[in-house]
């Protein structure tokens, strides 16, 4: 939505990136969610992080479904193609577009309607196929343009705005891509900028299928006492396992950690994950491990956050499929259609 | 066991195939039709199958026909009856005078038999089971047996046989003696045994010329192979898998790249049709050229994607081999009966394009021009094929491409107009003929990127409530629409060699029928003018030919004569002079049909022939 134009003008001094953009450059419209919503601290966070990353913002398409989380690609990266596709399908959509088009970014932006409900499916098939992308689940635990009924993910036993308990059991869909083979998984909450960036930055490096579920707080239906995803309750609940830093490119690795508290690891494009545990005894290389974990902690109520899970070495759809290395749009009648000649051998061969 | 007046007929007979789902007799049979192919003779092979694995009835038809009449017939000459489970309807289904040919290993009571049928019989059992011991053998050598037997009782070249044979089996000769072996033992029981030939026979012609011999389903796949299709992405549904299926071995023998060895091509076999068309959509959002291949249910499933193709302006490509509906149907018989859910598929005002391809070369043809007419259309495109075409194989002309021909992309806005300053709206109608231009994520740092919605926007793609603005925008959508009418194959129209007052309008697979139940028609003293439509919208030309005409007949293989419903809306034709001639049981329309139907109706009408009234 554009009723509100944002003013182009900025601090002539404000820090700029390898490419010589600012922030600014980065951001999209104005916002036209509820003041104070959790969603636009995740539009903040990815505004950053592409920031810090000097990413070439057009290089970068944004695809998302339905919702409130489906709108913010409008607030981020407008030098960006965006997709609002249809309700739980943005899946599929970036899907395609990734098999069009191996060498642009593919943000996936959506939200715990969209991903655990009517896109429960897609967002499970996208994730076991290791479709190379960053797929963000802005989790609210409710409906918030259709007036808060509740969502999949929302807590069993937690309370509506209006009252109600919840009676079905929740999805974790952490737990889901977990099981079902994403190959770097991460939880967050929006209202921990300094947890959030550095997980989009490592995701968006992360050269396979890359998980972050966001909980984030919607202050219009979810936030009072009863909610289990309000910000109060979240604070409270937190059990980050890992901070991490992210080390890209030849910059001299400079670490001022206590020895012995952090884990760095290595990704495939060389980037560097600097791990700071917080639980000593947590791996991130764990699949197994980490799903016994997050069940474990759950049960006791806690939300685990941080990177919970990645492969240094993952492979995704284009190797399965072992597409050339020029983007599929790229091509044209040269080197795809096999001409007459070749036609003609066909016809012999069908009399 | 003689009948009094034996059928008797040279290349102009069609002979039934009654077997179990299953027990391999389907290469015998397709060998059968081939071996006919080379001696010259037109045949038109159909799989009459169920939707089962293994164990229930299937049947393979194939008329044979010198005059070139490649629609079903109706009626069978000779029954080969290899099915208990059916016997009784078989033999019931043989034309007076015709022949059945079975198993006479075991006895079988009088009354299992007509009077008026020529019954010959082979003890195909006893033949197999004193030469083979493995019970797989068995079951896949009686196949060639009878086989064998029929080159024999029709007097086919059994040099023939053997030469397909050896096609088939090159490099594997142990299999291939052992096929011509039990070819043999067939047919020196035949000649031995039997009085060979039979009234029906097969002579050597030319009248197959240079024409190839394949299905739809594999044409239409080759057609995208050539139409630069990269992406597909598709869910199994009959009739349409072997579609897919094509498709994933014409790219495996042509779109590798022959130094990397990496595929030019990517199939993903969705989770669903939602996701296959949704893939689709997003690829074609991103530059590349993508289909997706399904049946009337698939259709159905994914209705709001195509929908947000239509008002976001998507290329899309479905190619949908129709089978019997609603529901799940008979997903094993043809009809046409997707069309108005094609032509008007998702919610709100919407309009597609179809193609009505009448066979496997048109389906190659219309499948690659599918690709074009969606990048410049920015639309869905629907191929509207259906299982008569598409699981048949049918003979038809030799498959032509143009080396000359480059694809049309469109209006695409690349990185250099814009950097040259050329205004960009992507719903900017620039040209007037309703197309706007478009750009490809990713091409310039600064200018042309868009967000691409199906909610309602202006014409600078910015999301918009405006009445104003969605009017202008629901107007421009129509334009287009209008401009598809030139763009797409016109249809084509034969007319009888007099002045008629009636004409016929027919599309798709009724083609072959159709030309057959005109030479009947004229037996009977009916001459009509013919139209076949080959795409919607229709061209202007298709008023006119009703105009032109008191009435006219629209033939189609569904119950609600969907094609005739979108001529009167789409067109503002008065339903009277629309007559319905509705084929729908789920076999293919035949000629005999057509005519009887058409003929009787004019009979009804106390409509003098033509002919007497002319001189």
């Amino acid at each position: 939505m554009t009723y509100v134009v944002k003013p182009k003008f900025h601090h002539p001094e404000l820090p700029k990136n390898k490419l010589g953009y600012t922030h600014r450059d980065y951001e999209g419209a104005v916002s036209t969610l509820c003041a104070g919503c959790g969603h636009d601290s995740i539009t903040a966070s990815i505004i950053e992080a592409c920031f810090e990353l000097s990413i070439e913002p057009h290089r970068v398409a944004k695809i998302s479904g339905i919702g409130c989380s489906s709108k913010t690609p409008t607030y981020f990266l407008g030098n960006s193609h965006g997709f609002n596709s249809v309700h739980g399908r943005m899946p599929s959509v970036l899907t395609g577009a990734n098999l069009a088009n191996r060498d642009l970014i593919y943000l996936g932006v959506s939200g715990d309607g969209d991903s655990a409900s009517i896109g429960f499916g897609q967002f499970a098939h996208c994730m076991r196929r290791g479709v190379n992308m960053v797929y963000i689940v802005e989790n609210n635990g409710v409906y918030g343009l259709t007036k808060g009924q509740f969502s999949a993910t929302a807590d069993r036993g937690s309370k509506s705005k209006r009252g109600v308990v919840n009676s079905d059991n929740a999805i974790d869909m952490v737990g889901i891509a977990l099981q079902i083979g994403a190959s770097f998984v991460a939880r967050s909450f929006s209202g921990d900028k300094k947890q959030l960036t550095p997980l989009i930055k490592a995701a968006i490096e992360h050269q396979g299928a890359a998980f972050i579920d966001v909980i984030s707080p919607c202050v219009a239906f979810n936030n009072h006492a009863g909610s289990t995803k309000s910000f109060d309750y979240v604070r409270e609940h937190n059990e980050a396992v890992n901070f991490l830093d992210v080390i890209t490119g030849r910059a001299p690795i400079h670490v001022d950690y206590a020895p012995g508290t952090v884990e760095m690891v290595e990704q495939h494009d060389g980037t560097i994950l600097a791990l700071r545990k917080l639980n000593a005894e947590y791996d991130v290389h764990d699949r197994q491990a980490a799903m016994s974990f997050l069940h474990h902690h759950a049960a006791k109520g806690q939300i685990v956050t941080g990177l919970l899970y990645v492969e240094q070495d993952p492979q995704d759809l284009h190797q399965h499929l072992n597409t050339v290395e020029a983007p599929l749009n790229t091509l044209g009648e040269k080197e795809l259609c096999p001409g007459s000649a070749a036609l003609e051998k066909i016809n012999a061969a069908l009399r | 066991m003689p009948a009094a007046n034996p059928i008797s007929s040279v290349n102009d007979f069609v002979i039934r195939f009654a077997n179990v789902n299953g027990s391999g007799s389907a290469s015998a049979n397709e060998l059968f039709a081939r071996s006919i192919l080379r001696m010259g003779v037109p045949v038109s092979p159909r799989n009459i199958f169920p939707s089962n694995i293994q164990g229930l009835p299937t049947w393979y038809e194939v008329r044979v026909s010198e005059a070139g009449h490649l629609g079903a017939r109706g009626g069978t000459d000779m029954m080969v009856a290899m099915n208990p489970q059916t016997w009784d309807k078989d033999v019931a289904s043989i034309e007076p005078g015709g022949y059945l040919l079975y198993d006479s290993t075991k006895p079988m009571p009088k009354s299992k038999f007509r009077d008026d049928i020529n019954v010959i019989g082979v003890p195909l059992t006893a033949i197999t089971n004193s030469t083979y011991t493995d019970p797989r053998q068995r079951q896949l050598f009686k196949n060639i047996i009878y086989l064998g037997a029929l080159s024999a009782l029709l007097d086919i070249d059994p040099k023939v046989i053997e030469k397909l044979i050896g096609e088939q089996y090159k490099g594997k000769e142990k299999l291939l003696s052992s096929n011509v072996h039990a070819l043999h033992l067939g047919r020196d029981y035949a000649l031995q045994n039997l009085k060979c030939p039979t009234g029906l026979r097969i002579r050597k012609s030319d009248k197959v010329g240079d024409r190839i011999f394949l299905e739809g389903n594999s044409a239409a796949a080759l057609g995208a192979v050539y139409g630069g299709a990269t992406v597909c992405a598709w869910y199994p549904i009959t009739p349409s898998s072997s579609l897919a299926d094509a498709f994933t071995s014409h790219c495996r023998r042509l779109r590798y790249d022959p130094e990397t060895k990496k595929a030019k091509y990517a199939i993903v076999q969705g989770e669903d049709e939602l996701a296959s068309i949704g893939i689709v959509i997003g690829a074609a959002w991103n530059g590349a050229r993508a289909f997706t291949a399904t049946s009337g249910p698939g259709i159905s499933l994914m209705q709001e994607f195509i929908g947000l193709s239509y008002f976001a302006e998507i290329p899309a490509v479905i190619m949908d081999v129709q089978r019997a509906g609603p529901s799940t149907g008979m997903p094993t018989r043809t009809q046409q009966c997707d069309i108005i859910s094609a032509a008007y598929a998702s919610h709100g005002d919407t309009k597609h394009v179809l193609l009505f391809p009448e066979d496997p070369a048109e389906a190659f043809e219309m499948a690659a021009q599918a690709f074009d007419l969606a990048d410049r259309l920015q639309t869905t495109i629907f191929l509207m094929l259906d299982l008569d075409i598409g699981m048949n194989h049918r003979l038809c002309r030799p498959l032509k491409w143009d080396d000359a021909k480059q694809y049309d992309r469109g209006k695409v806005m690349t990185a250099e107009m814009l950097e040259a300053g050329t205004e960009f709206g992507r719903y900017l109608d620039v040209d007037g003929d309703g197309i706007t231009y478009r750009t490809y994520p990713g091409t310039h740092p600064k200018k042309g990127s868009f967000f691409t919605r199906g909610t309602s926007r202006d014409r600078y793609a910015r999301y918009t409530e405006e009445g104003a603005a969605y009017q202008d925008n629901m107007q421009r959508l129509l334009r287009k629409f209008e401009t598809a009418k030139d763009l797409v194959p016109r249809p084509l129209q034969a007319n009888a060699g007099k002045p008629t007052k009636y004409g016929v309008i027919y599309f798709g697979s009724t083609s072959p029928a159709m030309d057959e139940a005109i030479d009947l028609l004229e037996a009977r003293g009916h001459v009509l003018d013919r139209l076949r439509l080959r795409a919607f919208p229709f061209h202007s030309s298709v008023s006119s030919f009703i105009a032109e005409h008191d009435f006219v007949y629209v033939v189609e293989q569904n119950r609600d004569s969907q094609l005739r419903s979108l001529i009167v809306n789409e067109l503002s034709i008065d339903p009277v002079r629309l007559v319905p001639i509705l084929h729908y049981d789920g076999t293919p329309i035949t000629a005999r049909f057509i005519a009887r139907a058409i003929g009787d109706h004019l009979d009804q009408l106390k409509v003098t022939p033509l002919r007497k009234v002319v001189s």
